[in-house]
């Protein structure tokens, strides 16, 4: 392969990956229009309506909004690590995205072209290692401000991330053991067709139930989620770790959170959910008179259905969110501790006994 | 997978490094852009750490509880034996009955460092 091949290539990943990073922040700033949307109609109310039709511009008014904002930076400060904290916290989580496999393969005027940047064989545990840096920017951001709110948010987050951490892993480890792959798009293929009884679905929330219910609730408390946002309890701490932060900074933070929102339901869709897998199959479609002509118009119907699923995995968030009250800090860590971490390790037990001794 | 022939770096991962550079560039580049179009007006109290309007009492970096740091110990020895599961889990159906048998293994040594520091009181917090 010579010098030009590498260039011609390159200038395919950049070109695939500006559209990557484009959907990411569409969809950080969309999620935060779903999420107040799905709220306010929670809670009787309607949410944004003003800006745009239903208050669709509103992502981009506020977008708009703290980027012209005074940027602070407190006088007892430690300045490099608390501009350098916001960064640590954005870009890794907008890294994990190379890996994640949007739909598959498919061909445009003879070409190849797969919808994802990178099919790495340990994708799973280049996803895990980038959301644990995500830590550094919180632990960074809570020390380096000064600011007494800021410190105890920045060590609750932290030590609720890795402590949740650790369930996470293990849960993942019994969808591993029947996928035999760290590869994020093998595990895709691996639940392709029909399943338990031959009519649902090969996917592995339905052979790993327990799993995913671990991974739904450490999901949930990785990301500092209600009812696990003890780290930015409004009514104890103002905001947390970022309890300093204006303007972009705070915008920077802010989008991690999405982001890494995003990430976790992309990684909970491709590991339980089957990924591009279709809920409906195709040959369903096509039986319909009239309509099989259309399917290649709307794109890969694949990639349609993740982002179904994605929204609907984040949807539970949203859920838990309004439902239920946020938990004390003792619970917190006895819930992560000492139920989750022997439940999934239960939960690899059954999972080797049953592929030991009855396949 | 790209054939890479004498290629130091595994081309699966030229990708990877290339959209690392693309976010970091969208870091870098968002916040100085903006440089020039916020405004910046500081003052004395606008510069002082949130404190609900009071004066700041004190430094912020004071001593915290020791809890925190027996939580990272902890998580440092169990993400570790997550980490050793991974290669298992992976070649779990290769290595059979045997493969299995030695994981009960090293989850039992797992479960009695966990015992102990459950009966030792770092899983509680007071």
């Amino acid at each position: 392969m010579g010098i030009i091949d590498l260039l011609v290539l390159t200038i395919y990943i950049v070109a695939g990956g500006a559209l990557i990073m484009v959907f990411t922040l569409l969809n950080t700033a969309y999620l935060t229009y779903y999420e107040r949307k799905v709220m306010a109609h929670m809670q009787q109310r309607l949410g944004p309506m003003h800006t745009g039709y239903h208050g669709l511009l509103q992502p981009l008014a506020d977008g708009l909004k703290l980027f012209f904002k005074e940027d602070i930076i407190p006088s007892q400060a430690d300045k490099a690590v608390f501009i350098l904290a916001p960064l640590m916290g954005l870009i890794p989580a907008f890294i994990s995205f190379a890996v994640v496999p949007f739909g598959p393969k498919f061909t445009v005027m003879g070409h190849e072209v797969p919808l994802y940047l990178a099919d790495l064989n340990i994708s799973l545990l280049y996803v895990l290692a980038l959301s644990s840096m995500g830590a550094y920017g919180i632990i960074m951001a809570g020390w380096s401000s000064n600011s007494k709110y800021a410190l105890m948010g920045g060590l609750r987050s932290s030590s609720q991330v890795i402590s949740y951490e650790i369930a996470m892993g293990l849960s993942l480890i019994s969808v591993l053991m029947m996928s035999g792959s760290l590869s994020l798009v093998e595990i895709t293929k691996a639940q392709a067709g029909a399943g338990l009884l031959g009519i649902l679905p090969n996917w592995n929330v339905f052979c790993q139930p327990v799993a995913f219910i671990i991974y739904l609730i450490a999901s949930i408390a990785e990301t500092n989620r209600a009812p696990f946002d003890l780290p930015e309890a409004e009514n104890e701490l103002v905001a947390g770790f970022h309890v300093e932060y204006s303007g972009m900074r705070f915008a920077y933070f802010f989008m991690a959170e999405y982001a890494n929102m995003l990430m976790v339901s992309c990684l909970a869709v491709v590991l339980f959910l089957g990924g591009w897998n279709p809920i409906i199959p195709r040959s369903v479609f096509e039986m319909v008179p009239g309509l099989g002509g259309y399917i290649g118009f709307i794109g890969d119907p694949a990639v349609w259905w993740f982002i179904i699923k994605l929204y609907a995995y984040f949807f539970l968030f949203l859920w838990f969110r309004a439902t239920l009250p946020r938990l004390r800090y003792d619970q917190l860590m006895k819930l992560g501790w000492k139920i989750m971490l022997p439940v999934a390790l239960a939960n690899i037990l059954v999972t080797g006994i049953v592929m030991t001794f009855l396949n | 997978m790209l054939e890479t022939p004498g290629a130091v770096l595994p081309l699966n991962y030229w990708p990877v490094m290339v959209y690392g550079l693309i976010a970091i560039a969208f870091g870098i580049v968002t916040i100085t852009i903006g440089y020039f179009f916020r405004p910046s007006k500081p003052s004395q109290s606008k510069l002082s750490p949130y404190e609900c309007g009071c004066p700041p009492v004190g430094d912020a970096r004071e001593r915290f509880s020791v809890k925190f740091y027996i939580i990272a110990m902890l998580f440092v020895l169990f993400d570790l034996e997550t980490v050793f599961m991974f290669p298992w889990a992976i070649d779990f159906k290769a290595l059979g009955a045997f493969g299995f048998y030695e994981m009960l293994v090293f989850i039992f040594i797992l479960m009695v460092g966990y015992v102990y520091a459950w009966k030792k009181g770092a899983l509680d917090w007071d």
